[in-house]
């Protein structure tokens, strides 16, 4: 950076150093407007994260990265779909055949989408493995939640749009959902849809959200996610702040600076992510009708339902919750709770620890059963509502919800492990 | 960190099971469906697993399924997704030829390909309008197409005189007979599993009987249906050939590049202790 | 050993990692490049518009003389005119008031490049796109009609530019070049092939 004096003017270069034109003088000339070098002192070089980051650490990263991979793909998709009842289905097929790559563009949407959850699945359940919600990250932990909610809607808008049979039977459903709400249900459900069923105008408002609104309100939240994480600092698999032990420099004792190390170790983790990812895309895309339903390559009828109407896999574990449940506002309620449970963890949680390595068998178990019970669910919600399918479904969701809801209990009671000093690390 | 090694071995654990039964279940339908080509001429019991194992890469195969399709199909059900170019290009057809022996009178080879039945009389006629087939392929899978080619059998109780088993009630007649034969379907009387979880008398498909030969042969007729489903599992996605082979670039780049970029990170990774 | 995390060992290879870093981030640098290709690749002329672009046919024997007939090809307007003899010898007499007779700065096909501008006599094939900023120039055939010298051709409203019988431009035109010719042919002398000759498809 320039050195400046007192007054303001540039004083003389220390001895012995020359001025330099070109990249040294463009450096300086940027960093008097914009704080170039305060941001990567602060974010990157002087930015100390735990150095215990294990393989659930990759997933932060990883969904900033697909978020990207989104809006590109779906900035380029925009180009060329033309959205309409009449027309919707009509130019994916020509996004497909007559648009020179436009089957990959597509895919990398389709697969993108997907990616997403899975992604923010297992960035979640890392969460939930080491306390990351706790204090002093609740706000982070909120703002995280915010996300997904915000990616829900934005996945279930997106996958209106192709206008295939499951597109429109699905939005049906979940539409047909807020009809649930006492009193103003009925006429939530047509001032959302804008018609007296899905059509024209539902797809045409879904696609103004979808690509327009809940974009930018994705990449404001995503933001301030960053902030609160840089402000509060990463947690790490123990679960004990690294700040609390500082060395003389003033940096933890145990923390490494976040560029290079992670930059670096995280470019690893794109690469094996890309290797799956393009796995997917250029040899399974539909991964036999979990990424691309087969109905949907036929176009909307409303006078036609899909034999088995199932949502895309990211939601069939609320869907086998809704469906557990024989009352249809009673359900709709449940799955909304389902949801909205995530928020309450930071203060569910009683543990003296953090981290499910010092917790006890208690917990333990309540977390294994918890993921037992969402992936049991996952599946059932794939499947048609009968006989054996529901009795499991309504046992899981009792597991589901018992997690949450005994949280407060058996995180008092559990026996736990003594806390380490110092981070556990093995060298790799 | 033992906690995360229990999780793991018990995930792998999961994971295991998982694809050992995945296995066996492959391994069980492809022995049924070894089964059901060869039995398959005899009595079709087994009709259920047979499977069409599509190979768009065959040239020669989806070179006559499209003229099957053409000579056959063509004349109820449209590929209104596809440009007669385009088949023209992706098949290795020379101009000349696909205006003489495919492109209908009248068409320029860049029209997409239209059925010229109009779809009101098909609704009056039919009872309902003979769909669009470019992506049936994609929307039920080859398996269903071919089995459904293969399952019609002669029904005197319906208008069109035929039904099939893939697809009961079908409202398309039987337009193959004149190539695949005429037969009939006998049923048995059996106890099945019904919707509301009791068991009830139902009439079950136990075999097929010829009642009178095609033009072609049990070998010959099973080869046209391969080649049309074939062709229309190309039509269905015509990108797919392209698709894979980048997709092998792609892939071994992306390796190379993780393998180069997991040497940086081990040589940096050095300094943690 | 101090108790730091990061401790530089002796043996830290500066130049080591610095080639694993360079082939790395050269590595990377190829993979976008061709990760761009399919996005950059997308904004060409799609199959539609390759079909909607095809070559166009004309019946030239429903021309009548010294009229001119406006076919579409590729969303562009066609002029193609039926030239009588009066009007081929009109064509002639003015090269001295012409920016380019020879057609050398203007976009033909070879055969197009002769003072007629075209493949037969008596018929013109020109883009009817005016060379200075792309308005559509207005027929103005009979001789005298824009002023006593006047020829006979093409006078463009929105800038003025004026062009001949055989689409050369005139000095005092705001445009430099002659009218643009596509490539074309003549299957049989009853029709006229916008977009394709010998060579293929434009």
């Amino acid at each position: 950076m320039a050195v400046k004096t007192a007054s303001g003017a540039p004083a003389a270069l220390p001895a012995g150093a020359t001025a330099q034109p070109g990249k040294k003088g463009f450096w300086a000339w940027l960093n008097r407007r914009m704080p170039l070098d305060e941001f990567i002192a602060s974010q990157l070089t002087g930015y100390y994260a735990p150095k215990n980051f294990n393989i659930w650490y990759f997933f932060g990263s990883l969904a900033l990265l697909v978020l990207v991979v989104q809006l590109l793909s779906g900035i380029y998709l925009t180009m060329f779909y033309k959205v309409g009842e009449g027309s919707s289905f009509d130019s994916v097929e020509y996004i497909m055949r007559e648009v020179d790559y436009g089957w990959l563009i597509r895919y990398l949407h389709s697969t993108g989408a997907s990616a997403f959850f899975i992604v923010v699945y297992l960035h979640m359940y890392r969460a939930l493995l080491y306390g990351s919600y706790r204090a002093p990250r609740e706000l982070l932990w909120l703002i995280g939640m915010l996300i997904y909610f915000a990616l829900m809607a934005e996945a279930f808008m997106g996958y209106v749009l192709p206008w295939g049979n499951m597109s429109f039977w699905g939005a049906q459903v979940i539409v047909n959902l807020f009809g649930t709400i006492p009193g103003i249900g009925p006429g939530l459900v047509e001032w959302i849809r804008g018609d007296y069923a899905i059509a024209d105008a539902t797809v045409n408002r879904f696609f103004a959200m979808h690509v327009a609104l809940l974009p930018l309100a994705l990449l404001l939240l995503v933001l301030l996610h960053l902030v609160a994480l840089r402000q509060a600092g990463s947690n790490n698999p123990d679960g004990i702040e690294i700040k609390e032990k500082l060395g003389p420099d003033g940096h933890p004792l145990d923390g490494i600076p976040f560029h290079p190390y992670y930059t670096v170790k995280d470019v690893v983790g794109v690469g094996v992510f890309g290797v799956l990812f393009a796995i997917v895309v250029f040899f399974v895309p539909t991964l036999g009708g979990l990424f691309l339903e087969s109905p949907n390559f036929e176009p909307a009828n409303p006078l036609s339902t899909p034999e088995h109407i199932a949502p895309a896999w990211y939601f069939t574990p609320y869907y086998a919750i809704l469906r557990a449940v024989p009352d249809q506002r009673l359900g709709a309620l449940l799955l909304v709770l389902a949801v909205a449970l995530f928020l309450f963890l930071p203060w569910l949680d009683r543990s003296p620890v953090k981290s499910m390595r010092y917790k006890g068998w208690m917990s333990r178990t309540a977390l294994a059963l918890f993921t037992v019970a969402v992936l049991v669910l996952g599946y059932l919600g794939l499947q048609p509502a009968q006989g054996l399918y529901v009795m499991l479904a309504r046992l899981f969701a009792v597991i589901y919800f018992a997690y949450f809801l005994l949280m407060p209990i058996y995180t008092k009671l559990d026996p736990v492990k003594p806390l380490p000093e110092r981070l556990t690390y093995h060298a790799h | 960190m033992r906690t995360e090694r229990a999780g793991w071995s018990w995930l792998a654990a999961a994971l295991a099971v998982l694809v050992l039964a995945q296995g066996a279940a492959a391994a069980e339908e492809a022995a049924g469906a070894k089964e059901g080509a060869k039995e398959a001429g005899k009595s079709g019991a087994d009709w259920q697993s047979w499977h069409a194992n599509t190979n768009v890469t065959d040239m020669p195969s989806v070179q006559r399924g499209a003229r099957n399709f053409v000579s056959y199909c063509l004349g109820c059900h449209g590929l209104k997704y596809e440009r007669w170019s385009r088949l023209g290009t992706d098949l290795s057809v020379p101009p000349e030829l696909l205006q003489k022996q495919l492109l209908p009178p009248g068409d320029k080879s860049t029209d997409y390909i239209l059925t010229t039945m109009p779809s009101k009389d098909a609704d009056s006629w039919f009872g309902k309008t003979p769909p669009d087939l470019t992506l049936m392929a994609r929307a039920r899978g080859p398996n269903y197409l071919y089995q459904y080619l293969k399952t019609f059998y002669v029904d005197p109780s319906r208008q069109t005189g035929a039904n099939n088993l893939r697809l009961p009630a079908t409202a398309m007649p039987d337009v193959l007979s004149e190539l695949a034969g005429l037969k009939r379907a006998v049923f048995r009387d059996d106890m099945v599993k019904g919707e509301g979880g009791q068991f009830i008398h139902q009439q079950v498909f136990d075999h097929f009987e010829t009642l009178a030969p095609g033009r072609l042969s049990e070998t010959e007729y099973d080869q046209f249906v391969r080649d049309t489903v074939n062709f229309l599992d190309y039509v269905s996605e015509p990108t797919q050939a392209a698709r894979r082979a980048l997709g092998v670039w792609v892939v071994l780049f992306l390796l190379v590049f993780t393998w180069l970029a997991w040497l940086v990170k081990r040589e940096y990774w050095r300094d943690v202790h | 050993m101090a108790d730091h995390a990061v401790v530089a060992d002796e043996e830290v290879d500066l130049s080591r990692r610095k080639f694993l870093t360079g082939a790395t981030i050269a590595t990377g640098a190829v993979g976008v490049a061709f990760a761009a290709v399919p996005f950059i690749e997308s904004w060409s002329p799609s199959e539609r518009a390759r079909a909607q672009g095809a070559p166009v046919e004309l019946d030239i024997s429903k021309i009548d003389p010294g009229q001119m007939a406006v076919p579409v090809w590729r969303k562009t307007p066609i002029y193609v005119v039926r030239r009588t003899p009066d009007m081929i010898a009109h064509v002639t007499g003015h090269d001295s008031e012409l920016k380019d007779p020879k057609s050398e700065d203007s976009d033909q096909p070879e055969y197009a490049k002769n003072t007629l501008r075209s493949r037969s006599e008596e018929y013109l094939v020109l883009i009817g796109v005016c060379t200075h900023l792309g308005c559509l120039p207005k027929q103005r055939f009979a001789a005298g009609e824009l002023y006593p010298n006047w020829p006979g051709g093409f006078f463009c409203p929105c800038h003025g530019s004026r062009f001949d019988l055989a689409g050369r431009v005139f000095d005092g035109s705001p445009a430099s070049t002659n009218l643009r010719v596509p490539r074309y042919s003549y299957p049989n002398p009853r029709t006229l092939l916008i977009g394709e000759d010998e060579k293929g498809v434009a």
